[in-house]
């Protein structure tokens, strides 16, 4: 008995969770389209999370592609189809990989050190005397930091790719003896830019959204204490990297990108 | 928690420290000279209840301090004069505003009357001192940058702290933060000024100093001013008007009508800091 009320009470829980982030949303479009326009803010927050993500957005695409072309190279030999080895590790990077691992690492990276920053605003009354201020908490600390999580992930996605596309050529032409030429024009042929490269652009743009969105959320509502802001953190990664994943199947299945 | 009126005489018989300077006795507080009013008001954090039917008066353009034990709800009160948290039931009066009701947005219009002292400052940490101070001029008014920073020099200044405009909130001790917090709601001149534990954490000679900055303001301001506090000598001193939370009921009065009175558990939270002797001390 115990075990389904529980039950129950966690579905209400989740429910009312997922109501709340609804509405924190709603109120953080308000505020985007609404005046005072907080352009400094936005940019501040794009250079924290996009420009200070660079190196390591870079070095893990660098090492996903090495890895990609290594492993799809072993395969790919075995049937004497080594020169498609540019479609392999294109097609994989541009479509799944560039923009679901970039929206983990970015979550890893800037969602919880966002989540962090507000939820200890939240617990030294920094909110509350914004709020005593009459300037709204969400105006001016959620929505710059949501919009520049909006706008970096599609940017951080494409270097990730880049990245991970010269790390596999490094490893195929360079290592394996891949022709370079070969390399080229099959990852020119596989790749379409309307279906491939713009659908992984759209797809890091609705990860973007969903982790600035989580990240804030999480942060707002967290419990005004030490144990309560490194929870809301944890909850961030977690909640966050299940729904960039989640949301990846479903985009994928949906509209094939 | 039920409303008891005035205790004992009307006539504060506060004794004048150099500093202090207060003037007229305080007066029981009708509802015309009121500038907040707490009527029937509940309050509860989920099954914790900590306001069952609170009603008082805090009068207009005087200082008032309120006591109480830890968890009595002191710091529950300024949240709600503020909107922070809002009652369950009962009806809040601000300068003629009823918030009870109010939602978040139409909260902004009735915080713009308001300054808050917040206990352990709240200052924005990202920020300088300077820009902590010139944020709700550069939000809320058109003044000029030249302006902004004449105002904010001319408020670090009367709180003593020129000179430091630069620094951030985690270079600051703690009486400097209080300072600063204090500087911070008064650049706006607010009506009301709500204080939480102002003097906590504090020597002496920096409760003193904190003393007489409030008492300053109250008099440069006008300002009716609300002041949490577990600090029976400085409520004795500074206070026209307190309010004493006890679990079952508020008890007000001035200074001298609260120290005349033969209500134990009153007389006992008095005595606690050495009061009625400690108020003078």
């Amino acid at each position: 008995m115990n075990a389904i009320r529980d039950l129950g009470w966690a579905a209400v829980r989740f429910v009312a969770d997922l109501g709340g982030l609804a509405r924190f949303g709603a109120q953080i479009g308000r505020a985007a389209l609404s005046p005072p326009v907080r352009a400094r803010l936005f940019v501040d927050e794009l250079f924290k999370l996009g420009v200070l993500s660079l190196v390591i957005i870079c070095v893990c695409g660098l090492a996903v592609g090495m890895v990609l072309s290594l492993q799809g190279y072993t395969t790919l030999v075995r049937f004497g189809a080594e020169q498609s080895l540019g479609a392999v590790v294109g097609l994989s990077l541009i479509r799944e990989l560039g923009p679901v691992l970039t929206a983990l690492l970015a979550t890893g990276r800037a969602g919880s050190a966002t989540t962090a920053e507000i939820g200890t605003m939240v617990a030294t009354e920094q909110l509350d005397a914004l709020r005593m201020m009459s300037v709204d908490p969400i105006d001016l600390v959620a929505t710059p930091r949501a919009l520049a999580m909006t706008a970096a992930m599609p940017l951080l996605s494409a270097l990730f790719i880049v990245c991970g596309l010269f790390g596999g050529y490094l490893v195929g032409v360079g290592l394996m003896g891949v022709d370079p030429g070969s390399y080229m024009s099959s990852l020119r042929s596989a790749v379409d830019f309307r279906d491939d490269v713009l659908g992984s652009l759209l797809k890091a743009l609705i990860f973007g959204v969903l982790v600035g969105l989580i990240a804030t959320y999480r942060g707002h509502t967290a419990v005004p204490t030490s144990a309560g802001v490194g929870a809301a953190t944890t909850s961030t990664v977690v909640v966050a990297s299940v729904s960039v994943l989640i949301f990846d199947y479903f985009i994928t299945a949906l509209w094939g990108v | 928690m039920r409303h008891e009126p005035c205790l004992g005489s009307q006539t504060d018989n506060k004794e004048a420290e150099p500093y202090v300077g207060k003037g007229a006795p305080c007066a029981r507080v009708s509802p015309s000279n009121a500038q907040v009013e707490f009527s029937g008001v509940r309050m509860a954090f989920g099954q914790r209840v900590v306001f069952r039917d609170l009603s008082c008066r805090f009068p207009r353009g005087r200082v008032s301090v309120i006591l109480g034990g830890s968890g009595s709800g002191k710091s529950t009160l300024l949240r709600l004069i503020g909107g922070l948290v809002r009652a369950q039931a009962g009806r809040i009066v601000v300068d003629g505003d009823e918030i009870t009701h109010r939602s978040e947005r139409q909260m902004y219009a009735v915080r713009r009357k308001l300054g808050m002292m917040f206990q352990d400052g709240a200052l924005l940490d990202s920020l300088t001192l300077f820009d902590n101070l010139a944020f709700p001029l550069r939000e809320h008014t058109a003044m000029t940058e030249p302006e902004i920073a004449a105002a904010v020099r001319e408020a670090l200044a009367a709180v003593g702290l020129a000179g430091i405009e630069e620094l951030l909130p985690n270079q600051l001790s703690g009486g400097m933060v209080k300072r600063a917090s204090l500087a911070r709601a008064i650049i706006m001149k607010p009506v009301i000024l709500l204080c939480d534990e102002p003097f906590s954490g504090l020597d002496p000679a920096s409760v003193r100093l904190i003393e007489t900055l409030l008492v300053d303001v109250n008099h440069r301001l006008q300002a009716t001013m609300l002041i949490v506090s577990h600090h029976i000598a400085s409520t004795m001193r500074i206070a026209d008007h307190v309010v004493l939370l006890l679990p079952d009921r508020a008890v007000e009065g001035s200074p001298a009508e609260l120290r005349r009175t033969t209500d134990r558990r009153v007389a006992g939270f008095l005595d606690e800091d050495g009061a009625p002797g400690g108020a003078r001390a």
